[in-house]
């Protein structure tokens, strides 16, 4: 722990410029990473939207998108590769750009610094850069869509040899998959650099009674993240970069010998795309957590705000966060049960991915345990945390399927592990990232976002949501392949009336999402004024005006005297005493 | 807005249950030896899963009903005993389900991938490629010819590159674009993949497996059920992936001896 007596170590800027867009304050960086990602979820989502329309009505063209892409939907209608560069870029833009952009980067950086009671991170500079990359990154994949073929094909998972022979293997592995492993090489420099800021941030910025124990929730759980994507990413880029070299210098690190392609033998031999997988999964299956252990760090300190309760056992909940941490890079394998690996590593890899489900539960039942008893403020982010518990059970309850490598057998390769990880990782993350949005709006903007547009806004996601992903196990069950751009084989066509609902039922969520982005948009041009601290909450970042001004304390840095989790005492002040009130403010 | 929330969180919840227990959209016929294995314990776990979702579901609903702030100056009430049910309940349980699982899972697993091939079974040799299966019988002397790839030639049929002229073994092989295959004789497959990565699916026979460029990967099973079945690539191999499938079809012995005869006259 350490005093952050020293000077704010780089001044209040001048200019438009250095304030706004080359800025070294980690809460513009904050809110620059939440607007990257903002865009990307849009593209995204229209991504999934065209997607699933093919899906539906596979010969209806969809008017103006010959004009987007000539050759990928002549005359509006989706061709099957189209649909693969679509499938792609939408996997790769939602997990990098968005899921681990938003909650982690965007919130982290905004938030992790006034938690701990700093005034900024550790190392500024290369926070502002790590931004920058990872927006260089985002303009290296999408320029796909207009270079060359258009996007890769081969997924988000990028399996060689399909992504590592070049052109050979389809439109789209020429320049495309090569500005896809440069976007991903470049997005890992980005998170590394983030994640080494974050850690030293936590470790040597905090106030002066900041213990460990006394850290908010939120910034354990960005803190432990820092830590999993050290790791990952570190894993991630050199493979991206073997893959590059592969691609473009004549190696053969994922390429094995004797393959014909497009008539043509390919000059390589002696690699393994068995070597490609371990190292996409290595990274692959913390990523997970990556995506989503913010989500739980923001709704284990959001819930007890709006439950006014303190959270049920705050150490338990850090315990199982470092669990879950270390049995994350233990699992990676269980992708792999059929890749043709030792069918004895199944049941290695099997065993830890059923045990990581056990601090996965105690964490669930914990969020549950902490509403028994509550007095409930049903606010807008109070309830996309209850959401968040409901879709984070149906999400890792189908893992419970997927772990076990015989059941795999079946299941593998079918909807229903689409409807699995989008539910656990992808509606989850965003129910977290939603909460946050609702939560700290008022912080970040000094304006508050409308509750009336906030709740309807809930409830048509919420329902939306079951009704687009819990459809996708029984077509999974029913053995429907994934990643197929038309259901042509006899036994897929009984599935496509299912496929239409499911389609239906997307755009009409997706649409509701509107509702949102009209929320916040209307909220930071002209929104009611915050109070500082307008949900009760005991936070530092509550201690300070809202917005927090440059060096966030306005120059005298808090004192901590309490931990975080002080709901449903009887003190002077209501039913919660500040992390930094006086000692004397803790009830009897 | 408390009991909103249950009532539609109950709504899903029972609505999603029911519609797996209705078996509208389900697993369609198994037709292998090692299927029935496989089904009972995924309908276990769907039994735990599923009672561990209802429950989980409900205990979110009932507590968001009943927990709502009334602004009646009521106090707040911790769970009893805190933390420890909760960590108790999930240790426990979830790990005696796990322990449970792994026990007989790992037993229906190693009985399809780890176990020998019968020494009797069939042989056939599968090519993939984009975006087809071919599938080589050994013919009369009961040995494969060996595999040159620099001879695979699409415009002559040569799918797996043989060499008939030097290779005495590979004259009498047999390539077909269908699986055939008598109906409870076991079957072994060995999987290889000419330019990327494919699969082999069949729901009904319960089995899936990746094609590994640059490696041959064995595959045993055997059918109890004669009939035609989809084979289909489940592992993203490019464009034409959606399209790119065989047909498993599973006869009897006489029959089977009698269209091998044919082939092998064929050729």
């Amino acid at each position: 722990m350490t005093e952050t007596t020293a000077q704010h170590h780089h001044a209040p800027p001048r200019g438009f410029l250095r304030t706004h867009v080359f800025s070294l304050d980690h809460k513009v960086i904050g809110k620059q990473y939440l607007d990257l990602a903002l865009v990307a979820v849009c593209t995204g989502m229209l991504l999934s939207w065209l997607m699933r329309f093919h899906l539906a009505w596979p010969e209806t063209p969809i008017p103006g998108l010959d004009k987007v892409s000539p050759n990928g939907a002549a005359g509006g209608v989706i061709t099957p590769e189209y649909y693969l560069a679509l499938m792609t870029m939408h996997g790769t833009i939602m997990v990098f750009f968005v899921l681990t952009t938003a909650p982690f980067a965007g919130f982290g950086n905004y938030f992790l610094p006034i938690q701990v009671g700093a005034e900024d991170m550790a190392f500024p500079r290369i926070n502002m850069t790590s931004f920058w990359v990872t927006l260089l990154a985002f303009l290296v994949l999408v320029s796909a869509f207009v270079v060359g073929d258009g996007p890769p094909l081969s997924g988000w998972t990028a399996y060689a040899p399909l992504s590592a022979v070049g052109k050979d293997a389809g439109p789209g592995q020429g320049v495309g998959q090569t500005l896809w492993a440069v976007s991903i090489t470049l997005f890992c420099v980005a998170q590394l650099l983030g994640a080494l800021n974050f850690i030293t941030t936590t470790l040597d910025l905090r106030t002066k009674g900041m213990s460990l124990a006394r850290m908010p929730y939120a910034t354990w759980a960005w803190f432990i993240t820092s830590v999993i994507g050290l790791i990952a990413f570190a894993v991630l880029m050199p493979a991206c970069i073997l893959l590059i070299l592969d691609r473009m210098a004549g190696t053969s690190f994922f390429i094995p010998g004797g393959l014909v392609i497009s008539d043509r033998l390919q000059p390589h031999s002696g690699g393994s795309p068995l070597l490609w997988q371990h190292l996409f999964w290595f990274f692959g299956h913390p990523e997970v957590y990556i995506a989503i252990l913010p989500g739980f760090g923001i709704i284990s300190q959001i819930l007890p705000v709006f439950a006014r309760k303190p959270l049920l056992g705050p150490r338990v909940l850090i315990s199982c966060l470092i669990a879950i941490a270390f049995l994350s890079y233990t699992v990676w394998g269980h992708h792999m049960f059929l890749s043709g690996m030792n069918p004895f590593s199944a049941t290695l890899f099997s065993v830890p991915t059923l045990v990581i489900t056990i601090p996965a539960t105690i964490v669930t039942l914990l969020w549950i345990g902490t509403i028994y008893g509550a007095k409930l403020r049903f606010t807008t982010p109070a309830l996309f945390c209850l959401g968040f518990v409901s879709v984070f059970v149906s999400g890792g309850i189908s893992g419970f399927f997927l772990a076990q490598p015989s059941i795999d057998t079946y299941l593998h390769g079918t909807y229903f592990v689409v409807g699995h990880f989008h539910f656990v990782m992808g509606v989850a993350a965003m129910f977290g990232i939603f909460a946050g949005t609702y939560f700290w709006a008022p912080k970040m903007f000094g304006r508050m976002m409308n509750e009336t547009l906030g709740k309807w806004h809930f409830w048509l996601t919420f329902i939306g949501v079951y009704c687009v992903f819990m459809p996708m196990h029984y077509l999974g069950l029913a053995g429907n392949v994934r990643r197929y751009s038309a259901f042509t084989d006899d036994y897929l066509k009984p599935m496509i009336p299912l496929h239409r609902f499911i389609t239906i039922a997307a755009l009409f969520t997706g649409a509701a999402q509107l509702i949102f982005l009209f929320n916040l948009v209307r909220t930071r041009l002209r929104g009611p004024k915050a109070p500082d601290n307008p949900w009760e909450a005991t936070t530092l970042e509550w201690s300070t005006t809202s917005p927090p001004p440059f060096d966030n304390f306005g120059g005298r840095p808090p004192v901590v005297h309490h931990g975080p989790n002080e709901y449903g005492a009887t003190g002077a002040a209501g039913d919660y005493v500040m992390q930094a009130s006086p000692p004397s403010a803790r009830p009897a | 807005m408390g009991k909103l929330f249950a009532v539609v969180v109950t709504i899903i919840a029972l609505v999603s249950t029911a519609i797996f227990a209705s078996h509208v959209w389900w697993l369609p016929v198994d037709v292998s030896a090692h299927g029935p294995a496989i089904d009972r314990q995924l309908m276990e776990t769907m039994v735990t899963s599923g009672v561990l979702f209802v429950v989980s579901q409900l205990a979110l609903a009932v507590f968001a009903w009943r927990y709502a702030d009334r602004k009646d100056g009521r106090r707040v009430k911790i769970f009893p005993g805190g933390a420890v049910p909760m960590v108790v309940f999930a240790t426990v349980l979830v790990g005696a389900e796990v322990l449970a699982l792994t026990f007989v899972g790992s037993k229906v697993w190693a009985g399809i991938y780890q176990t020998p091939p019968d020494p009797n079974s069939l042989q056939v040799d599968v090519q993939s490629e984009q975006f087809a299966f071919y599938f080589r019988y050994p013919g009369a002397d009961r040995t494969f010819g060996p595999v040159h790839p620099e001879r695979i030639d699409e415009g002559s049929g040569n799918f797996f590159g043989l060499d008939p002229a030097n290779d005495t073994t590979a004259r009498d092989d047999i390539v077909v674009p269908s699986l055939v295959i008598p109906v409870n004789r076991p079957v072994s497959l060995t999987l290889r993949a000419k330019d990327v990565g494919h699969a082999f699916y069949v729901p009904e026979l319960r089995i899936q497996q990746d094609f590994v460029p640059g490696l041959t990967v064995p595959l045993h099973f055997t059918a109890t059920q004669t009939g035609k079945f989809e084979i289909v690539c489940t592992q993203l191999c490019g464009l034409g992936h959606y399209n790119m499938r065989a047909y498993l079809e599973v006869m009897s012995q006489e029959q089977f001896d009698q269209w091998l005869r044919e082939r092998a006259a064929e050729q």
